[in-house]
């Protein structure tokens, strides 16, 4: 069985074909903002304009009528894009008469890393632009036990770069800047109960930068705060939950530092930690593909008039019924 | 104290290692080698001579708490409470009771951080807290919705009956003179969970 994913709530745009074994391939033609942040109607500008191209350089690698599912992520994330993406997944499942399903993209990442890496029942840390949440499975359905009370992860990534004169995407020019960072300064430390909040944080930090501290120690400081924070919610949560595996999801997901403390932190607990290759770590359409093959394999379709975009999709919504 | 003797049960929790004595207990904050030794150190020195202060001052506004025997760098020896976890005998009537004592832990200006019902044992016929690791001081409403906000996530993760344990609680929390105020402010906090999709419509 052959699924097709698109992928398309935020940045990127990319089109992903799974079967049951293996990736088959995966498309990409990413927005990239010219300065700034993303903005959501330019994102969705570029999705509509380039949509198009992406669907037949897929058809040009592979017959439309061996795919038996089309799908989309159908939230959560910026209506513009999401409403995209709905349409031409829409106009594909009635063109090619396949299925469609909608899918949520959180849920997206999280069963594309247990996929990958063969996690069983894992705390799954999922940590990108806008979401930074803690999840674990309780019997039909997912719950996040914590999350951020303000920002995600990734935007404060990003907003820290912006600050120090760095180009989006920040994330990995932070990591960079800080793997010569010497010098650690106090940042405030925010973690209640389960949930954290990294706002406070950003500004801090940008004051540091202002008063003449290097971009390096800057950026070492703002990842050693957050990142601890993290790891502290993720390791609470397998205590309370008894768990012994950690899986980590999401574009910040890439991060070296973050891996390692990650890693560390299970080691010292006797748990194992996972996380899927990079390049199905940030948002992708092979893991919005695979999550509806699974789907479709258990009975899910999406009807026409349910396949409106929603873009508040919270993981806890949906029902899980496969193992 | 009795040095020489082995704990009962040791408890890898999630900040701390907590080792149960036959009478005592005590609660270490071990180094986590995840984190840079700077942001290590600040961590567990802080958090544990809050802590300490904090059980210490809550008992005194009238909360149920151990009893301090001793507090020396980033362990604290403390009364080992005899009871059982809230969370196995959870009832609308026990949730109302810490309705009462959160109350009580407000007024004085104490933010617990982290009110659950794995946190809290049933014994002689009192709620105890027995975990402080997250607590600070704060005036504002706020942190005060944030920790109730706290509690109800916690309700809604490990009870079915969830709902009629939040209004339980809410019915004890009125007594506290702010307690609407802040009963509202954790409502939107709860709303704000979903901010981060919420912030991404056009």
């Amino acid at each position: 069985m052959i699924s097709l994913g698109i992928e398309g709530t935020a940045w990127s745009l990319s089109i992903g074909v799974v079967d049951e074994k293996e990736v088959l391939l995966v498309e990409n033609d990413p927005y990239i903002p010219k300065e700034g942040g993303i903005h959501p109607r330019e994102a969705a500008q570029h999705h509509s304009e380039r949509i198009g191209k992406l669907v037949k350089s897929v058809f040009s690698k592979i017959e439309p009528d061996k795919i038996d599912v089309i799908s989309f992520s159908q939230g959560p994330g910026m209506g513009p894009c999401l409403r995209i993406v709905a349409t031409a997944a829409r106009v594909l499942s009635l063109k090619l008469e396949k299925p469609l399903i909608g899918v949520n993209h959180c849920l997206a990442h999280l069963e594309v890393g247990r996929w990958k890496t063969g996690a069983k029942n894992p705390v799954t840390l999922y940590v990108s632009g806008g979401n930074s949440q803690v999840i674990a499975r309780r019997g039909k359905r997912y719950r996040v036990f914590g999350e951020t009370l303000d920002i995600g992860i990734g935007n404060a990534l990003d907003k820290l770069a912006r600050h120090m004169g760095l180009k989006h995407p920040g994330g990995p020019k932070i990591e960079k800047l800080a793997r010569n960072g010497k010098r650690y300064y106090e940042l405030p430390y925010v973690v209640k109960g389960m949930d954290f909040s990294f706002s406070g944080m950003v500004t801090a930090a940008q004051k540091l930068f202002d008063n003449g501290i290097s971009k390096e120690d800057v950026a070492f400081s703002f990842q050693e705060t957050a990142f601890a924070m993290l790891a502290e919610v993720s390791e609470r949560a397998m205590a309370y939950l008894d768990r012994d595996e950690l899986l980590l999801v999401g574009g910040v997901g890439a991060n070296s530092r973050l891996k390692e403390m990650l890693e560390v932190m299970c080691k010292d607990r006797k748990a194992r930690f996972y996380s899927p290759p990079t390049e199905l770590m940030g948002d992708n359409g092979a893991m919005i593909a695979y999550l509806s093959l699974l789907m479709f394999k258990h009975g899910y379709v999406t009807e026409l008039k349910d396949s409106t975009v929603k873009p508040d999709f919270r993981i806890e919504e949906v029902d899980v019924s496969w193992e | 104290m009795l040095q020489n003797s082995k704990p009962e049960r040791i408890y890898l929790g999630g900040e701390a290692e907590v080792r149960i004595y036959s009478d005592f207990v005590e609660k270490i904050r071990k180094k986590k080698n995840y984190r840079v030794s700077d942001l290590d150190k600040i961590l567990r020195e802080s958090r544990t001579r809050t802590e300490a202060r904090i059980i210490s001052a809550a008992r005194r506004n009238g909360v149920p708490t151990p009893i301090i025997f001793d507090v020396q760098g980033e362990k604290i020896v403390m009364e080992r409470i005899k009871g059982e976890p809230l969370r196995e005998i959870m009832n609308t009537e026990l949730s109302r009771k810490l309705g009462e004592l959160v109350a009580k832990l407000h007024e004085a200006r104490i933010i617990h951080g982290d009110i659950t019902p794995m946190n809290l044992i049933y014994s002689k016929g009192m709620i105890f807290f027995i975990d402080f690791g997250l607590s600070f001081y704060d005036e504002r409403i706020e942190s005060k919705g944030v920790d109730l906000h706290i509690y109800f996530e916690s309700l809604k993760a490990y009870f079915d009956n969830w709902e009629e344990l939040k209004e339980a609680f809410i019915s004890g929390y009125k007594s506290y003179e702010k307690g609407g105020e802040v009963l509202k402010r954790a409502e939107e906090i709860d709303a704000r969970g979903r901010y981060v999709e919420r912030r991404m419509r056009d």
